[in-house]
């Protein structure tokens, strides 16, 4: 009865590698798959017809022009968050951080614009606040960097805290810096003179990030797959012994790459204060800092893939958003949607790294 | 000065909510899963509790047994189905543990703001808020009554669910060392490879030790509601605990009687800057708040800097196991 060779029912294997089809299918298929159940519950919960849901989701974000111009907006900066957190990534770094160093930025941002805004002619102030961002974000990243090179520190629950003591520190400022006293909120920073905010280009306010986010695309591509730089972290992603060996110098590049990502997520800071709230607030990422862990993750690290990814996620939670209000429900409906596609999005990978193989005939075993 | 036997119980009863995730998240991470979705899985378990509680209080909640059971199945219910979707996703599919985790969050505080704002609506009550009075006159019930002396005040005065809180860590802390069950489940996490060839179910291990974890930490999201906010649900007041529960497990160095009295430490952390006299000065307030994080850090780098074997991380934290990959 109890036979001692008995085959598993399930095998899995590792797949070598799969056509760039064949990848796009299986993920494309993932998206369909999690847009049908999303289109289910929405449905479960709202009572509507499953394609006035999905005309909704779409009027969420492309409804109109200053919709649009949200969605292109909100997509910027995530894909600039992401961006920033990818060369960690590759050497497999989990810089879990990204708030915080956004957070770092955008505080040094709004210092520069509330204390020097008078003090210096407006081409000037923007030179300072460009410097003082990045150097923020890359300090903020730089510390767990050199526990982990230095004592291998876990940088995921580093960057995790450093995230709560920037909002702190935010929290801090923003009570010193309140205006009028008391009315615990920064408000409008240089409302009137202007100083230090990021000029308009083009038809709308919104326009000049998005040209950023492409050219970092762009530039951020090239330096992962065509510099030394990219290469080393590659080699270091894939084994530290191996980098070792070849005679990189791990630690250096550790920290290197890091700040690199939080000088990034400093800028990023830049353009959300000085581009476009033009003040400052403990929740101004908006948790950009963990959905770009996600944007990247399912680009497998590829910054022109990010792109679509961003603009995924984002389209998501914004036509989530348009169909909660659409029947006066919570506007968090759109983090459910987010994390139902996640779910499917993540569950996919699988199929892609591996094979599922079931066993044979019944009866041919027997026969054995 | 601060008065003390004021301040402790108030420590202590912020601290509960954080020993029930931390010991879940300790749990968890001894079987290697860095099960990032606990602030997710936290959520959850306060909606899906406040979801029963809220129907059956509807229904006029006539027996005191089922006002308690309803709400603690629910809640423990909707961790577990949070719990097995990470284990499906992470041991199963093998997927990033970091990813899946942060998903989880996403997708447990989505659910948990959504219910709890769209509750009412769905249910097409006629109560304007959610205020689960009479669940809540259960779990808030202490054993000291109207006692005021400072023993009733420090020891007494606290709903069911944190005496429970305190005896699951200890009974957690007990399996971990001393059955061997936690001997194995410890194999798991330092060495999968080593405990698959010694014959121990990796898989299984992974599995039950994550989702016994999710159900614990789902409590800490039911006191928080039931007990500290009275029964009354409002949008992300539940805030950032979640992550604090994960700093305390690594403050805590994966030991869960430890954890005992450090949640009580940054529960007191956490409402420090209620009782510090700061006068006119507001802002250090805010500084306060940050001194858990700070502390956080510092044992983190404390820790890797002495390199004590046995306060170091599970060692296969965050990877995922195939056994045919060398």
């Amino acid at each position: 009865m109890n036979k001692q060779t008995r085959e598993p029912l399930i095998h899995i294997t590792k797949r070598g590698s799969l056509p760039w089809y064949r990848t796009l299918g299986i993920r494309a298929a993932a998206i369909l798959l999690a847009v049908i159940f999303s289109g289910l519950i929405t449905m479960l919960l709202t009572g509507e017809n499953p394609l006035k849901i999905y005309v909704t989701i779409f009027n969420g974000s492309f409804g109109s022009a200053r919709r649009v111009w949200v969605l292109l907006q909100n997509t910027a900066i995530l894909l600039m968050v992401a961006l920033a957190v990818t060369p960690a990534f590759r050497m497999r770094c989990w810089n879990l951080g990204g708030d915080g160093q956004i957070l770092a930025g955008g505080l040094a941002t709004a210092a520069c614009m509330i204390l020097l805004g008078d003090k210096l002619p407006g081409w000037l102030l923007i030179v300072v606040m460009l410097a003082a961002s990045v150097v923020a974000g890359a300090v903020w990243a730089v510390i767990p960097a050199w526990f982990k090179a230095r004592f291998n520190t876990n940088e995921t629950l580093f960057t995790l805290m450093m995230n709560y003591i920037a909002t702190q520190i935010v929290a801090f400022f923003i009570v010193v810096w309140e205006v009028p006293k008391g009315a615990g909120q920064i408000g409008i920073i240089n409302q009137i003179s202007k100083a230090g905010w990021l000029p308009q280009v083009g038809p709308s306010k919104y326009l000049l990030n998005v040209i950023i986010a492409v050219v970092f695309t762009v530039l951020m591509y090239l330096y992962l797959n065509y510099s030394k730089h990219g290469y080393e972290i590659a080699v270091v992603g894939e084994s530290e012994r191996t980098a070792r060996y070849v005679g990189i110098k791990v630690d250096r590049i550790i920290v290197r790459t890091m700040l690199l990502s939080g000088a990034l997520c400093g800028l990023a800071g830049l353009l959300l204060v000085a581009g476009t709230d033009h003040t400052l607030t403990t929740t101004i990422t908006g948790g950009r800092g963990f959905t770009a862990v996600m944007v990247s993750w399912m680009a497998h690290f590829n910054p022109i893939v990010m792109v679509f990814t961003s603009f995924l996620l984002v389209f998501l939670s914004k036509g989530g958003s348009e169909v909660a209000s659409g029947f006066g429900l919570s506007a968090s409906f759109g983090d459910i949607l987010t994390g139902i596609i996640l779910f499917f999005i993540i569950g996919s990978e699988f199929f892609i790294t591996y094979k599922v193989n079931f066993r044979k005939h019944a009866g041919k075993e027997n026969g054995k | 000065m601060i008065d003390l036997i004021a301040f402790i119980p108030r420590a202590v009863i912020q601290g509960i909510p954080l020993l029930f995730g931390s010991t879940g998240e300790t749990l968890t991470e001894k079987s290697g899963n860095l099960n990032l979705g606990i602030p997710g899985i936290m959520y959850v378990g306060a909606i899906s509790g406040v979801i029963g509680s809220f129907f059956y209080e509807q229904a006029g909640a006539p027996s005191p047994v089922l006002t308690v059971l309803i709400p603690l199945l629910c809640s423990m219910t909707g961790s577990l189905l949070m719990g097995l979707l990470y284990c499906f996703l992470t041991v199963t599919l093998r997927a990033n543990q970091n990813v899946t985790g942060l998903a989880l969050t996403t997708f447990g505080v989505g659910i948990g703001n959504f219910f709890g704002g769209s509750l009412i609506k769905l249910a097409n009550s006629a109560v304007p808020v959610i205020v689960l009075s009479k669940t809540s006159a259960y779990f808030s019930a202490t054993p000291a009554g109207g006692a005021t002396d400072w023993f009733s005040r420090l020891f007494l005065s606290y709903g069911f669910l944190a005496y429970a809180a305190v005896i699951i860590a200890l009974a957690a802390s007990y399996i971990l060392n001393h059955t061997r069950i936690g001997l194995h489940l410890r194999a798991v996490g330092e060495s999968p490879t080593t405990a698959d060839a010694a014959g121990i179910s990796v898989t299984r291990y992974k599995y039950v030790s994550t989702c016994i974890g999710s159900v614990i930490a789902g409590l800490g999201g039911l006191y928080y509601i039931m007990d500290y906010a009275k029964g009354i649900w409002s949008s992300d007041a539940f805030g950032d605990r979640g992550w604090l529960a994960i700093a305390l497990v690594i403050f805590s160095v994966w030991r869960p009687t430890l954890g005992i009295f450090a949640s009580f430490l940054f529960g007191g952390l956490y409402i420090l800057n209620v009782y510090i006299p700061t006068g006119t000065n507001l802002a250090i307030k805010e500084l306060y708040k940050m001194l858990p994080y700070v502390v956080t850090v510092l044992v983190l780098v404390v820790t890797s800097v002495r390199n004590k074997r046995e306060n170091q991380p599970p060692a296969s934290l965050g990877l995922p196991y195939f056994r045919e990959e060398r």
